[in-house]
């Protein structure tokens, strides 16, 4: 049995950012578990640029971003357990984990929750049609490529135009293959326009909006697939079928928090299929924190950064017992607001608290408003809000002293 | 007239450029910068890997240390297929030097001990 402060689960960006930060706030006795052989998570196979825009101001590879976090936890000899494999998590925080050292409790004070998030597949979607070889997720297919140094295929249908299709639809083109297309079921993509433009038009690779995958044909590798136009309540359109006679089907239709180490605690979890939080990232059980893409899908890594800080920040505080909860705020989304994070804020140890949330269609020319049930305590006017973009609102705590009750994010369209 | 789509950051501003080469839309400096070089000489980073011949990590990532030509991807990924490194291989220094003589080098974006 090893005794330990906080335990991180989870060697990736938010991860890393949280150990940092409990570090600096005086916590020294952690211990980091990740199951891969290196620090990084999925950084490590990201290796386009973009990284880094908002907390480094240059635009940095994967790689690259998570080494300046790697040289830090390496620095101040953050223990690190890699290659681990954690078997379970009691209520009392006995945590056990398998390596090859064989099977081991560590029993924790405190836990930052890290563990990232997975792909949606083919079963999730209801792929019809058979079950050939060459069908995977973009993220599989990314790390073939990227770190296993295989090429999956030679000519590739996308299904789905999130980010991780769009840069797999470069990367493929750039290793040569041919990418006959990017099939998506709504009518507008759910990637970063920049994405669009650098991975898709840079290379010719044409984007059916609307359009999503009918049936899949082959016998043991996929030879065919056969895209349909949807209507707008997504059922297909008879006659619009196009073929492709392709080896390969990637899915890139979502990401989901991945939770299945906590989903037994007793605890809540929100519409993000994450736990529910409040403003210091703390779960209903105290001294579990939550934080990166297990606790919501974010589309910036910066950002994920951000609330590894926070939560490293949160799980110092408790276990220097300094939590004490003088506040009772509800956050709720409502109408084209799909869900807002934290769920809940209990104290006033922050002077901001960030509100991050998503809509659940495009929308423009639109306010913002955060609300209690007797004012408005800000407006923010917005050109355009998008699925695909993660929202920050930062407001004050002092505006909420006052407020034991419940606040509102919500949309108002201008007149 | 023109539209373009800003490449530079995840805002991805809807740029227009008039025939004048007036560029609007753009929320920062960078988007007229950017709107001018694509319309004369669109580049790119260019990031890959390159094959490690003496560890089990196969692969090491990599990149273009400046922008580079648009046109030129293809040949440059060619030349870097072609090239294989030992490790140990240390961030940010070179693996491949003025590739295509084009005064750009190929350089690691990671570390392999």
């Amino acid at each position: 049995m090893i005794n330990c402060q906080l335990v991180i689960i989870g060697g990736g960006s938010a991860g890393m950012a949280s150990a940092l930060k409990a570090y600096q706030e005086g916590i020294k006795d952690i211990i980091i578990i990740e199951k891969d052989d290196k620090l990084g998570g999925i950084l490590n196979q990201c290796i386009h640029d973009g990284f880094g825009l908002d907390l480094f101001k240059e635009e940095l590879s994967g790689p690259e971003y998570a080494y300046r976090f790697i040289q830090e936890i390496e620095k101040l000899n953050i223990r690190c357990f890699l290659s681990t494999f954690i078997l379970g998590i009691d209520n009392d925080f006995n945590i056990k984990i398998l390596n090859k050292d064989g099977v081991e409790i560590i029993k924790a004070h405190a836990i930052i929750f890290a563990a990232g998030c997975y792909e949606r597949n083919a079963g999730a979607i209801n792929l019809m049609g058979d079950r050939p070889s060459g069908i995977m997720s973009a993220g599989t297919a990314q790390k073939y490529l990227n770190i296993k140094g295989y090429m999956p295929s030679k000519r590739v249908v996308i299904l789905g135009s999130g980010d991780i299709g769009l840069i797999t639809a470069r990367r493929m083109t750039l290793e040569g293959a041919e990418v006959l297309a990017v099939l998506e079921i709504m009518p507008y993509s759910n990637g970063l326009t920049r994405n669009i433009k650098q991975c898709l038009d840079d290379f010719n690779i044409p984007l059916y909006l609307s359009t999503t995958v009918k049936q899949v044909i082959g016998k043991s590798r996929l030879e065919k697939v056969i895209a349909c136009r949807v209507d707008e309540n997504g059922n297909f359109i008879d006659g619009s079928e196009i073929e492709f006679d392709c080896d390969t089907l990637l899915l890139s239709v979502g990401l989901i928090p991945n939770i299945g180490l906590i989903k037994d605690m007793g605890i809540r979890f929100s519409s993000t299929r994450g736990p529910v939080v409040d403003e210091l990232l703390q779960t209903d059980k105290k001294g579990l924190f939550a934080c990166g893409n297990c606790l919501h899908v974010h589309d910036l890594v910066d950002h994920v950064t951000n609330e590894g800080y926070l939560a490293g920040l949160g799980a110092s505080l408790f276990l220097k017992n300094k939590i004490k909860e003088n506040l009772n705020v509800e956050v709720i989304a409502k109408n084209y607001v799909s869900y807002v994070v934290p769920q809940y804020i209990n104290t006033t140890l922050l002077d901001n608290i960030t509100l991050k949330f998503r809509v659940k269609k495009p929308l423009k020319n639109v306010n913002i408003v955060i609300s209690d049930d007797k004012r408005i305590i800000k407006r923010i006017p917005k050109l355009t809000l998008l699925p695909s973009q993660m929202e920050n609102i930062v407001i004050k705590t002092l505006d909420l002293v006052q407020n034991n009750g419940k606040i509102y994010v919500d949309i108002e369209m201008k007149i | 007239m023109k539209q373009l789509t800003c490449i530079i950051c995840p805002r991805g501003c809807q740029l227009t450029i008039d025939d004048n080469l007036n560029v609007t839309g753009n929320f920062c400096k960078r988007g007229q910068i950017y709107a001018l070089e694509e319309l004369t000489n669109p580049s790119r980073t260019l990031t890959t890997t390159i094959r490690v011949r003496n560890r089990k990590d196969v692969l090491i990532p990599v990149r273009t240390n400046k922008k580079v030509p648009k046109d030129k991807l293809f040949d440059i990924m060619q030349i870097i297929n072609k090239t294989t490194v030992l490790a140990p291989c240390h961030i940010n220094d070179v693996a491949i030097k003025n590739v295509l003589n084009l005064g750009v080098d190929i350089i690691f974006t990671s570390e392999i001990k």
